[in-house]
């Protein structure tokens, strides 16, 4: 009962993040095209569709990476629109880009401090370098050794611990499973699956992989040439047959 | 025996000043992929303004502080100013604005300055330490260019290693857009890069010109050695660029020492293209590529 009052209360607090009619543009090129997303606060919606429907150009847009021309980002009450990445990242946006976001010069630790140092500003922040190293212990047993000499499977491990440190209040994963063996991206999206649930926590995950995606995500939504063409939650998702056929590719 | 204990000496305190002015290359480097060719000129200007202390009235030593402080403020005014609208754009853009800058800075150094020789003081003796019955060549002055570059570089190096501004200038010069999404201001980090990169830069102009004569090109030379310096360490790599400093100064001091001093230029365009033809990406650099 006590956790279906938290839900409750959170449902009436609105989306965590919410992104209204966006558009971006590459020059001629529209990306998004007047696209609606919303992130509920405790769950993980899923973002999904094929190479080149926007997905990595709504995170970008999202965490101020790129300028959308129209349309605006809210984080719970506080409206991001056209704010700096890094005014993004501190009022608690962690986005994770695709091609994972490790700064391979750096070591481990040092990687995870600059989550830390994001984070030490948050009063609310739940996780600590102690934390993040019980989540992964690979990443402590590697934490002196350069980023560089982690695998795929550590280096994904290592930008979420990197994230998580950071005390996000929202998290945008840009395709964590590219790459990884589907043993990897299983554990992966378990840990993730576990924390949400656990601690709360927000994401916004985009995945090409929309079958591994969806067996996780509570919500989802599908974007196609720049335009959110269906929303639901992820269970009516995955049992449209046509939407799969059509969009998902499984 | 005695003139290779001598020219190994200045060998040393020389490669110092080459391996001060190499670091604040690589720091520049580092944090904005851009070779400033304004390096020596902006070093000039800070070591003229220390002149000017010392000529009216004022201490070495509070030159020698100003002249420091002025070249972070420089640094940083550079970098704000006239860097940050090509950064971004092509590097050449921004290869030739620097070399503008270092035009720009002896004219305005030769009109408010004067373009004559003049002397500038050293705070320690230059006469030779003596061992038995020689005089080395090896001065109380230069122990302290030796000193204050090793102090320099381990200040660095604790920078770099142990305080979280050091982590985001170092997360800022080797991913800009992941150190944004951790919330670092990157312009500022890089700002920061510039200010200090110039102040350690100042630092040589201000060894160069000790018990020496100043004029608006006398970093000129250093220039070219402190390049060479910085490429034979790798440009990516501070401790490299000490270590090829002192190369070079060894180098061209024995050059000039056995050989003739008329070689020591043709001798440093050698070494440079015998480093690059074995190790294009430097000694110490681990980079596999190189954006120029």
């Amino acid at each position: 009962m006590a956790t279906m009052a938290t839900t409750a209360t959170m449902a009436e607090r609105g989306p965590a993040l919410e992104v209204r009619d966006l558009t971006t543009r590459y020059g001629p090129v529209t990306a998004l095209n007047t696209v609606t997303v919303r992130a509920r606060p405790g769950e993980i919606t899923a973002v999904l569709g094929a190479n080149g429907a926007g997905k990595t150009t709504l995170l970008r847009t999202i965490s101020g990476l790129v300028r959308g021309s129209d349309g605006s980002v809210l984080l719970g009450e506080r409206d991001l629109t056209r704010a700096p990445a890094e005014a993004i990242a501190r009022a608690g946006v962690a986005h994770v880009p695709e091609g994972r976001g490790v700064i391979t010069e750096l070591t481990v630790e040092e990687n995870l401090r600059l989550g830390d140092l994001l984070g030490a500003r948050r009063a609310d922040r739940r996780y600590h370098l102690a934390d993040v190293y019980d989540l992964f212990p690979a990443l402590a047993e590697r934490r002196r050794r350069e980023a560089n000499s982690l695998s795929g499977g550590e280096r994904q491990m290592l930008v979420i611990a990197r994230a998580l440190l950071s005390g996000p209040e929202v998290l945008l994963l840009d395709e964590p499973s590219l790459g990884l063996a589907p043993r990897i991206v299983a554990r992966i999206f378990g840990i993730l699956r576990d924390l949400v649930d656990r601690d709360g926590l927000t994401v916004l995950l985009v995945e090409q992989n929309a079958r591994s995606a969806l067996s996780i995500a509570d919500a989802g939504f599908v974007l196609n040439l720049g335009r959110v063409v269906a929303a639901a939650d992820a269970r009516t998702l995955a049992a449209d047959d046509e939407l799969r056929h059509a969009y998902l590719g499984f | 025996m005695q003139q290779f204990v001598n020219v190994t000496l200045g060998g040393l305190s020389q490669g110092a000043i080459y391996a001060a002015f190499a670091l604040a290359l690589v720091l520049i480097w580092r944090a904005t992929r851009i070779i400033n060719f304004a390096q020596g000129s902006m070093a000039m200007f800070t070591t003229y303004v220390a002149l000017v202390l010392i000529e009216a009235g004022h201490s070495y030593w509070l030159a020698f502080g100003a002249a420091l402080l002025g070249g972070l403020v420089l640094g940083a005014v550079v970098e704000r100013l006239v860097i940050r609208p090509v950064e971004g754009g092509p590097a050449l853009n921004a290869v030739i604005v620097t070399l503008g800058l270092f035009v720009a800075f002896q004219a305005i150094a030769a009109l408010l300055f004067g373009s004559s020789f003049e002397s500038f003081p050293a705070p320690f003796g230059l006469s030779g330490f003596r061992v038995g019955e020689f005089t080395v060549a090896f001065t109380p002055f230069s122990a302290f260019v030796i000193g204050s570059v090793v102090v320099v570089m381990l200040g660095l190096v604790a920078l770099f290693r142990f305080t979280d501004v050091g982590l985001r200038m170092r997360a800022s010069a080797f991913n800009q857009e992941v150190a944004r999404l951790l919330g670092v201001r990157v312009g500022g980090m890089l700002t920061l890069g510039w200010a200090l990169a110039a102040a350690v830069g100042s630092l040589a102009g201000l060894l160069i010109a000790g018990g020496n004569l100043v004029h608006p090109a006398y970093m000129d030379g250093v220039i070219v050695y402190g390049f060479v310096a910085a490429v034979l360490g790798g440009l990516d790599s501070p401790g490299g660029a000490v270590v090829g400093g002192l190369l070079i100064g060894l180098a061209l001091s024995y050059v000039s020492g056995y050989l003739g001093s008329e070689l020591v230029t043709l001798a440093a365009l050698a070494i440079l293209v015998a480093v690059l033809l074995v190790r294009p990406h430097g000694l110490f650099s681990r980079a596999a590529e190189r954006r120029v």
